[in-house]
């Protein structure tokens, strides 16, 4: 990455010093609290009747699950309304854009912060979750860039997306017609083999699925070697062609 | 070019399209080394166009264009890093503090936290900003976001500063601490490049400037060439009690004065010698509601040019 995107790195990492209070319950608590609830509440229920997910306690099943889930919701909102923000309403995108960064500097920049925050929160999570004894293996640890992978596979093509938009009016409905049907019905909550059969398929071609597949083989130990390199192609591919993309429609919409 | 002192901005042909819209079409000028440049015209000549081709963020459509010897197309960033743009809306963040607005924008330069730290000061007192300097930049006066605009752009040592409309919105006493100050780079040997539909502004700060409209450029030179060239010494505003009787009075002011111009509201006769004309008007059995005589200013040079005002 070059230095010149790691300057709006810095930016975005100054005007959190200063709004992070903001942030903490939907970055750090809000998944906690969603591990607590169904992990042990509904874990336990699920547990008592005998059965095992997908051969998994349910909180083991679950823990990746709401990792690779959460990194995607996190990625999804930083590429909606904060690019808005920064090309319309603020307008903050234009005052760096007539200093030495380009563009790609400020698209690659934000890629890179939201990586970085996702990092921090999936370790809070995944430091939790093991607590908790959602995370059997020591190869748990891979998780957190399994979920990094994850949220920056939404974040290319989405911000690529909305450097194109001149109002917002249609964000809201990626998030409740996109991003909130994948987030439940991914494999997250339960196995996608649990979906009727012509949903199957649109389950399996979500990124997320594959997100989530790639974490829960890591906080499982359980990585066959073929299934998690066909996990990581998926997600690197819809990241290349996001960027490759989005390195175009911020061309356009700061440089025009 | 050997010799030759090199133009800080030089443009031939210069051409801007938007799809089938032609926002600057085929201009040519040179901005030279310290010296206030403008770019006067009303709203939708292509003044800001021309400004954001001149900053290096929007490609040129035809032409070429030179900025401090360098090609924007190849060297943006490069170019970019030795100029200040203060673009015409704020584009401040205006969540953060007036200091840490100059810190962040130091750091898009690749200046250092020392660097920064000390013209931090220089500038907070240049923008007379000491005081707001630990304050949310969101409540800030009209007047001091642009001046904290002005300070962020300087953070680099720019030896250009372009300034797209840099008074639009203020109130008149905002506006002319803001002129007061850019005065002051002036005479500090800044190059200033600035966009404006204030005659008042481009005969206070431009040393010289182009006349834009529609995309051309209809004239060029200092302000008071332009006056001499195009208008008068002396303007005669006539007022009538109706658009009527303004019209009735017209085949009566013919050849009162060097040039006479009917305006909706107003006659306007070009005169060398103001009290001159009165009286002949007077002579001629014209009664105006009222008179006043002006000297000749940059509106003017724009009206005789292009038969508008510059706040059509």
């Amino acid at each position: 990455m070059p230095t010149t995107a790691l300057r709006v790195v810095e930016r975005e990492a100054r005007v959190f010093r200063r709004l992070w209070r903001g942030t903490v319950f939907s970055a750090f608590v809000t998944p906690v609290l969603f591990l607590a609830a169904l992990g042990l509440g509904l874990g336990g229920l699920v547990d008592e009747g005998g059965g095992l997910v997908a051969g998994l306690p349910y909180l083991v099943f679950v823990t990746p699950g709401l990792l690779a889930a959460t990194a995607m919701q996190t990625a999804a909102g930083d590429a909606l309304w904060p690019v808005m923000l920064g090309t319309k309403w603020a307008r903050t995108f234009h005052a760096m854009v007539a200093t030495p960064l380009r563009p790609s500097d400020v698209y690659t920049g934000l890629m890179a912060w939201t990586a970085l925050r996702i990092t921090l929160s999936a370790t809070v999570f995944l430091i939790v979750g093991a607590a908790l004894g959602g995370v059997p293996s020591a190869w748990g640890v891979l998780a957190v860039p399994a979920a990094v992978l994850c949220g920056t596979a939404f974040f290319a093509p989405l911000a690529a997306y909305s450097a194109t938009q001149h109002t917002e009016v249609s964000f809201p409905l990626i998030m409740r017609l996109g991003v909130m049907p994948l987030f439940l019905f991914s494999g997250t909550f339960f196995p996608v083999e649990q979906l009727p059969g012509w949903a199957r398929p649109v389950a399996l071609a979500s990124p997320l699925w594959h997100g989530v597949e790639l974490a829960r083989s890591a906080t499982t130990g359980t990585f066959d070697g073929s299934g998690a390199v066909g996990h990581v192609l998926v997600l690197v591919a819809v990241l290349t062609l996001g960027w490759y993309a989005g390195t175009r429609t911020w061309a356009r919409r700061l440089a025009g | 070019m050997a010799g030759a002192p090199e133009a800080l901005v030089e443009a031939r042909s210069l051409t801007k399209h938007f799809g089938r819209h032609v926002a600057v079409d085929g201009i040519d000028f040179r901005v030279e080394r310290g010296e206030a440049f403008g770019f006067l015209g009303p709203n939708g000549a292509g003044k800001s166009s021309t400004m954001r081709m001149i900053g290096c963020v929007s490609p040129l459509t035809g032409g070429e264009l030179r900025v401090l010897g360098m090609d924007p197309s190849r060297d943006g960033p490069r170019i970019r890093a030795r100029l200040g743009v203060v673009p015409q809306e704020d584009t401040l963040d205006t969540e953060l503090t007036v200091s840490d607005n100059l810190a962040i924008y130091g750091r898009y330069f690749g200046l250092s936290r020392a660097v920064i730290r000390e013209r931090t000061e220089e500038l907070l007192e240049f923008a007379k900003l000491t005081e707001r300097r630990h304050d949310r930049v969101d409540p800030l006066s009209g007047g001091m976001k642009r001046r904290l605009t002005i300070a962020r752009a300087l953070i680099n040592r720019p030896e250009a500063l372009l300034l797209d409309e840099p008074t639009t919105g203020l109130d008149p006493q905002a506006r002319h601490l803001l002129w007061d100050r850019l005065y002051r780079l002036k005479q500090e040997g800044v190059t200033l490049v600035l966009t404006t539909h204030y005659m008042e502004e481009a005969e206070q700060l431009c040393d010289r400037l182009v006349i834009m409209d529609r995309g051309r450029i209809a004239a060029e030179g200092s302000p008071r060439e332009l006056i001499a060239r195009h208008a008068t010494r002396e303007v005669v505003e006539l007022r009538f009690p109706s658009a009527g009787d303004l019209q009735a009075a017209l085949p009566r002011l013919a050849g009162v004065a060097e040039r006479v111009e009917p305006l909706a509201d107003r006659v306007l006769a070009y005169t060398g010698d103001g009290d001159a004309t009165v009286a002949t008007i007077a002579g001629n059995g014209v009664h105006p509601a009222s008179v006043l005589v002006r000297r000749g200013t940059l509106e003017d040079v724009f009206l005789v040019l292009t038969g508008r005002t510059l706040e059509d």
